[in-house]
C-alpha cells in the first residue's frame, strides 16, 4: 500500500481583484511505504500549499488524496484532523515547538492529541535524536539545531505512516543541516515511516535518491 | 478532557503573572459577593434573633433608640419613667416577667447597669442563662447581691479592663469614660461566662447602686431627689430607665403598647424582633448598594478575564495553528480557551473564599468590640456556594469571545515562518 497517492489534485487562491490564480495541479504523486522523495521548487512554487493539503489544513478544490489508505480529501475537517494526528508528521522550517513546554512535553503532545500519550515512548524517541538530558528543556533553552531534533521527535510520536518535512534545514547552518537531515532520514527509515521533503536548497535534494520537481508536477 | 487539562494548565504557567493578576480580582470580587451576602444576612440575624425579652418599656419616645439603648447597651438612653409605672407594668396579669435597668454610668466605656437579681434567671437565648465563668475549675466569683455595692461584669468588660473578682473600682458618670468619677466604689464578686451577646460588655450592679451613686439625682416624683448615701428611699423617687419585659401571649403585646401609651410618659417597643426588623429594612437601599458594588467588581473581574485572554490571542495564533497541524479539533482548541478562562475564575473563586473569611474576621471583630454582637463566620448562607459558581460560570463565558478567536484561527497562515 502507499503512504501517499495525490490524484489530479488542484488548489487556487482567489486574489484581491476576484480572479482565481491556481496554485496546485497535480496530476499524479505517490510514495510508496517507507519510501523516501524530496520535491524541489522555487520559493513561491506552491510547495507550503501542496504540504498542507496533502495535511488536510487546507481543502482542494479538485481531486483526492489518500494517506495510508484513507482518503483525506474526503473526509470532514474532524476527520482531516482525526487523520493528521494518527497518521501524518509534520516538519516545519521554523520548528513550531510550543513555546510553554518541554521538549518532553512537546513530543507527549501529539500522543496526547491521539488520546494515547506514552512518556516512554517520547523520552527513547528524544534520546533516539540526542536530546537526553534535555527533556525538561523549553525550547527557548535550547539551541536551534535541538530545537529542530525535538520537532523530529515529535513528528515521529505517534508512528505516522507519512512525514511531511517543509524546508527542515531552512532555519539551520550547513553542519546543523546536514546532522538534522540525516537524523530525519534515519529515523523515518528506522520507523517504516515514509518521507517526504520540500525544499529549494540544492545540497538537501542531493541527499536523495529520488527527487521530484514540482515545476514538472504542477501545472499551475 | 485530559488533553485540555494539560494544555490549560501549562498556557497558566506560561503565562504565570496575568493569570495570577486576573485570579487575584476575581479573588476580590468573589470574596466581596460573599462578604456583602453573608455578613449582612448575619448581621440581620444577630440583631433580629430573640433577646429573652418580647419588649421594652422606656421613655416616651423612639421605640428604635430604646431597644438598641436597653437590648444592644448603644445609644444614649432616651430618658426615664417613674418606679410606680415598672411597678404597675410587673403587677399586671398580662406580664410574665418585668426587669428594671437604671443606666447612667460606665467604667472605662463600658456601660453599668443597675437592675435586680431576677436578670441572671433569664433566658437570653434558648436553653441559655448568665451563668458565672469557670476558668482552671473554679467558678470565677457569683453573683451580686442586693444593695451591696458589688458588680458582676461581662466577660469583654474583664477581659478588656483586666478587672478581677475582688478588685475594686469606681463607676465613671455618663457614658463618656473621661467623665466624673463618682466616689463610691464597687467590689467585683463575679464574671460571667461569655454569652456571645451585647451583655458581654455590661458591668452589672444592683440598681439601689445607680440611685445611691454620688451625684445622681431622682426625678421619680417630677421634683429633683438628692438621695442620702444610706438613705431608704422612697418609691416615688426612683425612676428606671428601661423595663424589661416578656409577655403571656400576643395579645397581652398589643393591649399593653396602648397602656404604656396612655401612660402619657411611656414607650412599648414590641415586639423587639420586629423594631430591629424595621431597622433593617430602612437600611435596605445600603446594603442594596453594596450588593450593586459587589456586582460591578464581578464584572469588572470578568471583563479583565476577556481582556487578558482576548489580548493574548494575536501572540497565540501561532500556537494554536501548531496544535491543529498536530491534530488538534477546532473544538479543543476553543475548549482549551474557555477552560483556561473558566480555570482563573475557579482560582479566583478558591481564593474568594479566603478573602471572605479576612473579611468576615474583620467585620466580626469590629462588630464584636462595638457592640458585643458576635457572627458566625460558619454560619451558612446559599451565597457560599452560588456565587463561587457563578464566578465560575461567568469566567467561561468571559471566554467564549477569545476562544472564538482561537477557533477561527487560519492554520495554513499561521503556520508559515515569520522573519
Amino acid at each position: 500500500m502507499d503512504a501517499l497517492v495525490v490524484e489530479r489534485l488542484k488548489k487556487a487562491y482567489v486574489a484581491p481583484d476576484g480572479e482565481r490564480v491556481p496554485v496546485v495541479d497535480v496530476q499524479d504523486l505517490r510514495l510508496a511505504e517507507g519510501a523516501q522523495a524530496a520535491l524541489k521548487g522555487r520559493s513561491g512554487s506552491g510547495k507550503t500549499t501542496l504540504l498542507n493539503l496533502i495535511a488536510g489544513v487546507l481543502r482542494a478544490d479538485e481531486g483526492r488524496i489518500v494517506v495510508a489508505g484513507e482518503e483525506i480529501t474526503a473526509l470532514p475537517e474532524a476527520g482531516r484532523d482525526r487523520l493528521r494526528a494518527e497518521r501524518i508528521g509534520y516538519v516545519f522550517q521554523t520548528f513550531n515547538l510550543l513555546q510553554g513546554l518541554t521538549a518532553l512535553e512537546n513530543v507527549l503532545l501529539p500522543m496526547m492529541l491521539r488520546g494515547a500519550p506514552d512518556r516512554a515512548r517520547a523520552a527513547a524517541l528524544l534520546e533516539r535524536v540526542g536530546m537526553n538530558g534535555r527533556l525538561d528543556y523549553r525550547p527557548a533553552q535550547l539551541s536551534v539545531g535541538q530545537q529542530q531534533r525535538v520537532a523530529v521527535a515529535r513528528a515521529l510520536a505517534n508512528r505516522p505512516a507519512l512525514v511531511l518535512a517543509d524546508e527542515p534545514t531552512g532555519n539551520l547552518d550547513e553542519q546543523h543541516a546536514d546532522e538534522a537531515l540525516g537524523l530525519l532520514r534515519d529515523v523515518c527509515r528506522e520507523n517504516g515511516t515514509a518521507l517526504l521533503v520540500v525544499s529549494h536548497d540544492a545540497r538537501v535534494l542531493g541527499r536523495f535518491e529520488r527527487v521530484l520537481a514540482l515545476k514538472e508536477l504542477n501545472r499551475a | 478532557m485530559r488533553t485540555i487539562a494539560f494544555l490549560v494548565r501549562r498556557s497558566l504557567r506560561q503565562h504565570a503573572l496575568s493569570t495570577a493578576v486576573t485570579a487575584g480580582a476575581a479573588a476580590l470580587a468573589c470574596g466581596l459577593v460573599l462578604s456583602v451576602f453573608s455578613v449582612t444576612a448575619q448581621a440581620r440575624d444577630a440583631f433580629v434573633r430573640d433577646p429573652g425579652f418580647d419588649a421594652v418599656l422606656g421613655a416616651k419616645g423612639s421605640e428604635l433608640q430604646l431597644v438598641l439603648n436597653s437590648v444592644f447597651h448603644l445609644e444614649t438612653s432616651p430618658g426615664n419613667i417613674p418606679w410606680s409605672l415598672y411597678e404597675e407594668f410587673r403587677e399586671d396579669p398580662r406580664v410574665a416577667l418585668a426587669i428594671p435597668y437604671a443606666v447612667g454610668d460606665n467604667y472605662r466605656g463600658f456601660r453599668i447597669v443597675g437592675t435586680t437579681p431576677e436578670i441572671f434567671e433569664v433566658e437570653y437565648a434558648k436553653g441559655r442563662r448568665y451563668g458565672i465563668a469557670v476558668a482552671e475549675g473554679q467558678r470565677l466569683g457569683r453573683f451580686f447581691q442586693a444593695g451591696n455595692r458589688e458588680a458582676v461584669l461581662g466577660s469583654r468588660v474583664a477581659e478588656a479592663t483586666g478587672l478581677k473578682v475582688n478588685d475594686a473600682f469606681h463607676p465613671t458618670h455618663g457614658a463618656d469614660a473621661e467623665g466624673h468619677v463618682h466616689e463610691d466604689e464597687y467590689t467585683v464578686t463575679g464574671i460571667l461566662a461569655p454569652t456571645n451577646t451585647p451583655a458581654d460588655r455590661v458591668v452589672w450592679i444592683p440598681i439601689e447602686g445607680i440611685f445611691h451613686m454620688e451625684g445622681h439625682v431622682l426625678r421619680g416624683s417630677g421634683e429633683e431627689h438628692d438621695p442620702e448615701p444610706d438613705e431608704e428611699i422612697a418609691q416615688e423617687h426612683k425612676e428606671v430607665s428601661a423595663v424589661m419585659l416578656r409577655l403571656k401571649g400576643e395579645a397581652a403585646g398589643f393591649a399593653l403598647k396602648i397602656k404604656a401609651r396612655e401612660s402619657g410618659v411611656a414607650t412599648l417597643a414590641w415586639p423587639i424582633a420586629n423594631v430591629m426588623q424595621d431597622l433593617f429594612d430602612k437600611l435596605f437601599w445600603f446594603v442594596r448598594i453594596l450588593e450593586i458594588v459587589a456586582y460591578l467588581v464581578v464584572a469588572v473581574s470578568m471583563a479583565g478575564i476577556l481582556a487578558s485572554l482576548y489580548n493574548t490571542m494575536n501572540e497565540r495564533r501561532r500556537e494554536f495553528a501548531i496544535l491543529r497541524a498536530l491534530g488538534a479539533r477546532k473544538g479543543t482548541v476553543f475548549a482549551s480557551v474557555v477552560s483556561e478562562a473558566a480555570a482563573i475564575a475557579a482560582a479566583g473563586a478558591l481564593l474568594g473564599y479566603l478573602v471572605h473569611a479576612l473579611v468576615v474576621a474583620a467585620a466580626a471583630h469590629t462588630l464584636r468590640t462595638e457592640t458585643g454582637v458576635v457572627l458566625d463566620p460558619f454560619a451558612y448562607h446559599p451565597v457560599l456556594w452560588a456565587a463561587p459558581l457563578g464566578i465560575l460560570a461567568l469566567g467561561a463565558l468571559a471566554g467564549l469571545l477569545p476562544a472564538t478567536k482561537a477557533y477561527r484561527t487560519d492554520v495554513a497562515a499561521n503556520l508559515a515562518p515569520t522573519s
